[in-house]
């Protein structure tokens, strides 16, 4: 247990709890719009801020923060705009920030190790002033993300409804284009620029194999990526005493294992609500009793009982039967 | 009509999209309590009129009063309830009929503030109006598309508004969902609610329209006592009783497809 006395691995560990809280708060918004690869794609223009931060030698985190959330709204203000539904436009910025980046890195003769920290995540090495700013990013974006819930759950499901209620539309897609870029760069030392999508993404697929509700879901998504995040990174300190092994890709695929066993779960589930869903209740031409029934159908009888109006069905090899006085009707 | 409140009053109205003029010269009046129905082939700008409307796509010329305040000074949208058409009652992240019906009460709610006990009362009144209140706690895409209409319903009136826009609220709804989208409108219309709803087909409804009002090519082509099914797709209307068949090449297509990401000419305002 030693290792946690470290003083760099109690910051990662901080870093890696603000971390897993705020990336899926904001990842849901973006999974509730269609928009799950966005994170994505501005993780890629950080790359840009964070070479130019390597470039002026200043802070890389500041640049990478300011980079992304010019990024992230132009990709807003093209999906606005656009007529389609903004993967060009993702594709576009995806290509053009990942280029930028590792080109002004090379103008900046720092070497491509210096960058790979930020690709793929050096929780290990983050600073005392980092995990502050982590923190500090990171508790705003969860702030806006639970407390303006009600106004970004309505804007994300409808936005012409939500403009017709009054409420300014625009104003909350930048909104949401901003958190994505904030918690993007906050991710950054954790999983890093290249994984960042899949801490945003990933527990918020994972929560909804299970859940019906848009509350439960943006809930579980936190605490599913708070559990993978911190898990993750203690994982990978213990196995690195017998290998090197890296806390970023170790988080992702440990986020990566908890939907591959939720999912089949989740597959029963809508399985199970498919088979239950009630018959519709259309009155019916005829009646019609079954052939002589041997079976007494009842709520351990093993056939699935359906909902149907006023009463249960009985799925029987094909056949809906129907309880009527001492028989059974074909519905 | 000569109603003495007009609650909906726009003058010699047009709308163009992507520089297309769709609708021309449209003058339409509502008074409050009035059931409109706005009906029309399609393509025939019905649904490009009711979102003219509420505001979501622009006036070329002309002005809209709603509720005797100009539009682009209007501020008072509780008083207003949207059903769009069905098209997103579900989103990517699953969200309980609570939670949706819910979110109309937003135009009542100030920021960052919990729901008081009034809009949960508010809420659960609208669940029980649609005959929903069983399936509150449901997911919204479980539910059958009647279900979900009667859902984004309920949503708009969780915010008691005194004017309904319904578009096409029983397109694509099977007959006993449509029976009691009726009997929530009519309970609506009992408390004095103005309504204006499109509609290809009225069905269960047309016993509720107190007047119907034709769209043709973009203008108005009737404006007066409510029409049966058959009288509104009669010919001179635009359309040869062809409501029932399947005419891919019918639909008017205002706006040129552009495939360009950066074109202007969005989404939301092509005609649907």
């Amino acid at each position: 247990m030693d290792i946690f006395s470290y003083p760099f691995m109690q910051r990662a560990l901080i870093a890696a709890l603000f971390t897993g809280l705020a990336a899926p708060a904001v990842g849901t918004y973006l999974v509730q719009r269609r928009l799950a690869l966005m994170g994505d794609g501005i993780g890629h223009v950080a790359v840009t801020g964070v070479a130019l931060g390597l470039l002026t030698h200043t802070s890389p985190t500041w640049t990478a923060v300011v980079v992304a959330i010019l990024g992230a709204v132009l990709i807003e203000v093209i999906r606005e705009r656009g007529h389609t539904n903004g993967d060009v436009a993702l594709a576009l910025l995806f290509y053009g920030g990942l280029a930028g980046g590792v080109l002004l890195t090379g103008l900046g003769g720092q070497s491509a190790a210096r960058l790979q920290q930020y690709l793929f995540g050096s929780i290990t090495t983050i600073s005392a002033t980092d995990v502050l700013i982590t923190m500090g990013l990171a508790a705003v974006v969860i702030g806006i993300c639970v407390g303006l819930a009600p106004q970004l759950f309505a804007v994300a499901q409808d936005q012409e409804f939500a403009r017709v209620a009054g409420l300014n539309v625009r104003v909350y897609n930048v909104l949401v284009a901003v958190l994505a870029a904030v918690s993007v760069t906050v991710a950054m030392r954790t999983v890093g620029l290249l994984l960042v999508s899949a801490l945003m993404v990933v527990p918020v697929a994972t929560s909804q194999q299970v859940t019906r509700s848009f509350r439960t879901t943006l809930g579980t998504a936190m605490l599913l990526g708070t559990g993978a995040s911190v898990g993750g990174l203690v994982i990978s300190a213990f196995a690195s005493d017998h290998a090197q092994v890296a806390p970023g890709p170790t988080i992702v695929l440990l986020s990566l294992a908890g939907f591959a066993v939720t999912w089949p779960l989740g597959v029963w589930l809508r399985h199970r609500a498919r088979l239950v869903a009630p018959f519709p209740a259309v009155p019916l031409e005829e009646h019609e009793a079954t052939d002589t029934h041997p079976h007494e159908h009842g709520p351990d009888c093993g056939h699935l009982a359906v909902r149907h109006g006023d009463h249960v069905d009985y799925v029987h090899d094909g056949h809906r039967h129907a309880p009527h006085e001492k028989h059974y009707d074909e519905h | 009509m000569s109603e003495p409140i007009r609650v909906v009053d726009l003058e010699n109205g047009a709308v163009a999209i992507a520089g297309r003029p769709i609708l021309r010269g449209i003058d339409l009046a509502v008074g409050a309590g009035e059931f409109v129905a706005l009906m029309g082939a399609n393509g025939s700008g019905k649904s490009t009129l009711v979102r003219a409307l509420t505001g979501l796509l622009p006036l070329t010329t002309g002005t809209l009063e709603l509720f005797g305040t100009r539009v682009d000074q209007f501020h008072e949208w509780q008083r207003i309830g949207f059903v769009p058409q069905r098209t997103g009652a579900a989103g990517g992240v699953p969200a309980s009929v609570w939670e949706v019906v819910a979110s109309g009460r937003l135009t009542r709610r100030r920021l960052l503030r919990p729901l008081s006990r009034r809009d949960r009362a508010s809420i659960d009144e609208a669940l029980a109006v649609v005959g929903l209140s069983d399936l509150a706690k449901d997911g919204v895409s479980n539910l059958s598309g009647g279900q979900q209409q009667r859902v984004l319903i309920a949503r708009a009136l969780a915010g008691e508004p005194e004017l309904f826009f319904l578009d096409e609220p029983n397109a694509g709804v099977d007959l006993p969902n449509q029976h009691a989208l009726a009997d929530s409108l009519g309970e609506l219309k009992r408390r004095g609610a103005t309504i204006v709803l499109v509609a290809h087909e009225l069905g269960p409804l047309a016993s509720l329209v107190d007047r119907a009002v034709v769209m043709r090519d973009g203008r108005v082509a009737y404006d007066g006592e409510p029409l049966g099914d058959h009288e509104v797709h009669n010919p001179d209307f635009g359309e040869a009783h062809a409501h029932h068949h399947h005419r891919p090449q019918a639909r008017h297509d205002h706006t040129p497809e552009v495939q360009s990401p950066l074109d202007a000419g969005s989404r939301r305002e092509r005609p649907r």
